[in-house]
């Protein structure tokens, strides 16, 4: 516990959570000091939301104390929260797209029946913030038309318009490039600088020790640690998350490639609104090298697994171990993909890669359950199938081993361990492997990075998308960054770095001249995919 | 959280039930009837005798196959509403194959009958299936209107090509070779008496559909591949499997199952075909399947209490001043309480679970 004196901003005392069996926090306390930033870390179903929403009003702790300035104060709904200063950002915005900025920063507060004093009051508060905080926004843009950052930026208007002192952030910078994250740090301590306290919600060790003054670590709904920031480690961090030493770096041995296993040429996909997502995309995968795709989720990424997946038809030409694949006609699902050896981990599990309320066994058949030795001609041969999921549950560690539990019972990471048992156990000559530890915790993030370097050593080639720039740094051997549907560049991960990929995330080509951060923005909200999204 | 099984399958649609029989109890007490009394005829009525139960299980066979055919639909999450215009396409069906020839014995004429009327119910299922998967024209308004068509077509042949001569628009009767024995013969040759009802074959045959469907959606590709389309479109596509494809194969099952109930109906009981012979039964059909949680033994049960529940509410307009719309209103009670308000029951359940249930803690990790 932190020993400072004076009263701390707000302060819990031994709050604790039930959702019927499972002890979502336990006997929870932590002490945030006013004018400090404080972060709380700790894997995903650890506690840190189930925390949040109840500091916020959303659940009401079965025990426990929420002091505010002192003073004990009952958060009964997100309208006690509000009242006591405390404002929230989360990580999937609550505006609505198709008003304005001022409206939205108004919605909810305004002040009498005629909206036009409140706007005209917002106005003035906004152009204030601004010069203050480079909070800058444009008040009469709609929503829709402004990037992923700005919207985040009215977000954090609308806590300051309602006077917070507080302000939560929700894994703040999930859907931001570093450019941006940066610029949302500035402003973070810009309102720290005022005497704001601000708690920072993440599971990006970076970020906390970039920006926090003390961090709390908790695990299985219990908080482990409070430290000083400047007195630990990334490593001693991930340590008090998972519960035993962890590994942060991939190990692997430089790649051998061999020969070309994947081409890709003049890819274009028109989605239904008629947009264009890939505008001739070309790139190539050799076996036994890992080619990482960077990119802010929404330039095109998604698209192009698709696509080579057998999901999304598409014009241009791909071509297989030299044989052109068909991308628009009967043999374009993914289906036939799978028999040409191509596997696909895709981005999103819960949608596409596992039926949730199927069985484990269920979903290792997903996708192949034609395959001769799951069937017994027209009936399915369901002992086979649950004797290979046993077997890969066993080899795969998933946990708990028990093939009868419904998907949506295990935890993220088991969950895309079965996916990426059933994938890689195919043993394809291409994997597609989209956002693999995506609400995975650190222990599996490891496993599974061991797992992907594996098929690659094996002489497989894959193709990794993922927005997390440390995965693509740490994994790939190259990368290419897409940006509004096109390929900006191709970089040696030994030859760049995190300023330059970000850059190139933004679309900017010239990396060797400085930008600001206006000129990165401006050109981000060109993306047509980021604003579709 | 997830309730345990027994408590989904059984539990809870009793309680509904409860609930439904107590709030027409309330009614019935409204209208000046003594609702245990009205109660006591209707359970007798419906299973207190060989009769009651022949008529019991007759109408229970209707819903069995019109049950079913909104279950498989439900697997694929498609709401097919339309098993009453398939049912009457099927009766269609059965009525050309049973007149066309004067077949010679009913063991050929069921089977040539079950196909004729399996095809003309899918046939009128594969035009709103293909609408919905081609053109996204969403399955329950076009189902529900072709239930129109269908009715006006049959209404447009009784009155014109199929009318027998006389005054009533219907078919001529069926040659007695088509005639499937009855419930009452079949016991007899085991020497056990039962009252003369138009319960027959059929009801086997609505077994075996129990079965069949039971053994398609968990123990074949094809149920597999509708079950995985039916949780989540997205997932199937990634998996390969072809949305139009699923959309087609499981319409034309479900329309295939509504068509087959005129075996009962038609050929079982009418032996001619009647304007109106469903009577309902494609309706009640989405009640047994929501009730029998789209499982075909849940639907095999709930068929049951349904055709109870006609059954009993026969005899009760029979014996007692209690109108037949009074029986429609306890049906509708059970459809409400089965269905619509199945979350009203479902949470408190749920929480007495979580409260009273396990105690013993698990680690598991929340969100």
């Amino acid at each position: 516990m932190s020993a400072d004196a004076g009263t701390p901003a707000i302060e819990l005392k031994g709050i604790s959570k039930a959702f019927g069996p499972v002890q979502a926090n336990k006997d929870i306390s932590i002490r945030v000091m006013p004018g400090t930033i404080h972060g709380i870390i700790g894997e995903n179903g650890a506690g840190k939301s189930t925390l949040m929403s109840i500091l916020y009003g959303f659940y009401k702790a079965d025990a426990g104390e929420i002091l505010i300035g002192g003073r004990p104060t009952p958060i009964p709904d997100s309208q006690a929260a509000i009242a006591a200063g405390i404002g929230m950002v989360f990580q999937h915005f609550k505006l609505v797209e198709n008003f304005s900025v001022l409206e939205n920063v108004v919605l909810g507060a305004e002040s009498g029946a005629r909206l036009t004093p409140s706007l005209s009051k917002a106005r003035k508060l906004l152009t204030d913030l601004a010069k203050e905080y480079e909070l800058n926004v444009d008040p009469d843009a709609l929503i829709q038309d402004l990037g992923v950052g700005m919207q985040q930026r009215v977000e954090i208007l609308k806590a300051l318009y309602r006077q917070a002192d507080i302000l939560i952030l929700d894994e703040p910078t999930g859907v931001l490039t570093p450019a941006e994250a940066d610029h949302l740090f500035r402003i973070l301590e810009g309102l720290k600088a005022q005497g704001k306290t601000i708690i920072l919600i993440t599971h990006k060790l970076r970020e906390i020790m970039e920006i926090t003054d003390t961090v709390s670590v908790m695990r299985r709904g219990e908080m482990t640690a409070t430290v000083k920031t400047a007195e630990t480690s990334p490593e001693e961090l991930a340590e008090l998350m998972v519960g035993r030493k962890v590994l942060l770096r991939v190990d692997k041995t430089p790649a051998q490639p061999g020969k070309t296993v994947l081409e890709v040429e003049n890819l274009r996909v028109t989605d239904d609104k008629g947009v264009e997502r890939l505008k001739s995309v070309s790139l190539s995968v050799r076996a036994g090298e890992i080619l990482g795709i960077a990119g802010v989720a929404g330039n095109g990424q998604s698209e192009l697994l698709e696509v080579l997946g057998g999901v999304r038809p598409a014009t241009g030409t791909v071509r297989m171990n030299g044989t052109p694949l068909d991308l628009e006609g009967a043999r374009s699902d993914a289906r036939t993909r799978r028999e040409q050896g191509i596997a696909h981990v895709p981005e999103d599990r819960h949608r596409e890669g596992l039926i949730l309320d199927f069985h484990a066994w269920e979903n290792v058949g997903f996708g192949y359950h034609h395959d001769p030795k799951y069937n017994r001609g027209w009936l399915m041969d369901n002992d086979a199938l649950r004797r290979d999921t046993e077997a890969k549950i066993a080899r795969f560690d998933v946990r708990p081993a028990n093939c009868w539990l419904t998907a949506k019972n295990f935890s993220g990471g088991n969950q895309q361990k079965i996916v990426i048992a059933r994938e890689l156990e195919r043993n394809p000559d291409l994997l597609l492997v989209g956002q693999p530890t995506r609400g995975v915790d650190i222990g599996a993030i490891e496993f599974i990075h061991q797992q992907i370097v594996a098929l690659r050593d094996a002489g497989k080639a894959v193709l990794l998308v993922s927005v997390e720039l440390d995965e693509i740094m740490s994994l790939s051997d190259r990368i290419a960054v897409m940006f509004d549907g096109k390929i900006m560049g191709e970089r040696l991960p030994s030859e760049t770095n995190e300023r330059e990929l970000g850059l190139l995330m933004a679309g900017i080509t010239d990396t060797d001249r400085a930008h600001s951060a206006e000129e990165v923005e401006a050109n981000l909200a060109k993306s047509v995919g980021r604003r579709v999204q | 959280m997830n309730l345990p099984k027994w408590a989904d399958v059984v539990l809870i649609p009793l309680i509904n039930l409860l609930l439904a029989l107590f709030v027409s109890g309330l009614v019935v007490l409204l209208i000046g009837e003594d609702p245990v009394n009205a109660m006591k005829i209707m359970v007798n009525g419906a299973v207190g005798s060989t009769y009651g139960w022949g008529y019991t299980l007759f109408y229970a066979t209707n819903f069995i196959f019109t049950g079913l055919a909104v279950a498989v639909a439900f697997h694929a999450r498609l709401f097919n509403i339309g098993g009453e215009g398939q049912a009457q396409l099927g009766s269609l069906g059965v009525a050309l194959v049973c007149l066309a020839l004067p077949w010679p014995h009913w063991t050929l004429a069921l089977p040539a009958a079950m196909v004729g009327g399996a095809l003309f119910g899918a046939a009128w299922a594969a035009i709103p299936a293909y609408l919905q998967a081609r053109r996204g024209s969403h399955i329950v308004i076009t189902t529900i209107m072709f239930n129109f068509i269908a009715s006006a077509l049959l209404v447009y042949l009784l009155v014109g090509a199929l009318k027998a001569p006389g005054m009533a628009p219907e078919s001529a009767r069926f040659p007695e070779g088509t005639f499937l024995p009855n419930a009452r013969d079949v016991f007899a040759m085991v020497g056990i008496p039962f009252a003369r009802s138009p319960l027959n074959i059929s009801f086997l045959v609505g077994l075996i559909g129990c079965f069949l469907v039971w053994l398609l959606l968990w123990r074949s590709r094809l149920g597999y591949e509708i079950r995985a389309y039916g949780h989540s479109e997205p997932a199937a596509k990634y998996a390969g499997i072809a949305p139009f494809r699923i959309i087609m194969i499981t319409m034309l099952i479900s329309g295939g199952l509504s068509g087959l109930m005129a075996i009962n109906a038609v050929m079982g009981e009418q032996q001619r075909l009647l304007q109106d012979n469903v009577l309902g039964a494609g309706f009640v059909g989405i009640a047994v399947a929501l009730m029998g949680r789209s499982h075909p033994v849940g639907v095999l049960l709930a068929a049951i209490l349904f055709g109870a529940l006609y059954q009993g509410g026969a005899e009760l307009e029979f014996e007692t001043s209690v109108p037949r719309e009074m029986v429609l209103v306890i049906q509708a009670l059970v459809i409400l309480f089965t269905g619509a308000l199945d979350n009203m029951v479902r949470g408190p359940v749920t929480t007495a679970f979580l409260r009273y249930g396990r105690r013993r803690p698990r680690a598991e990790p929340a969100e």
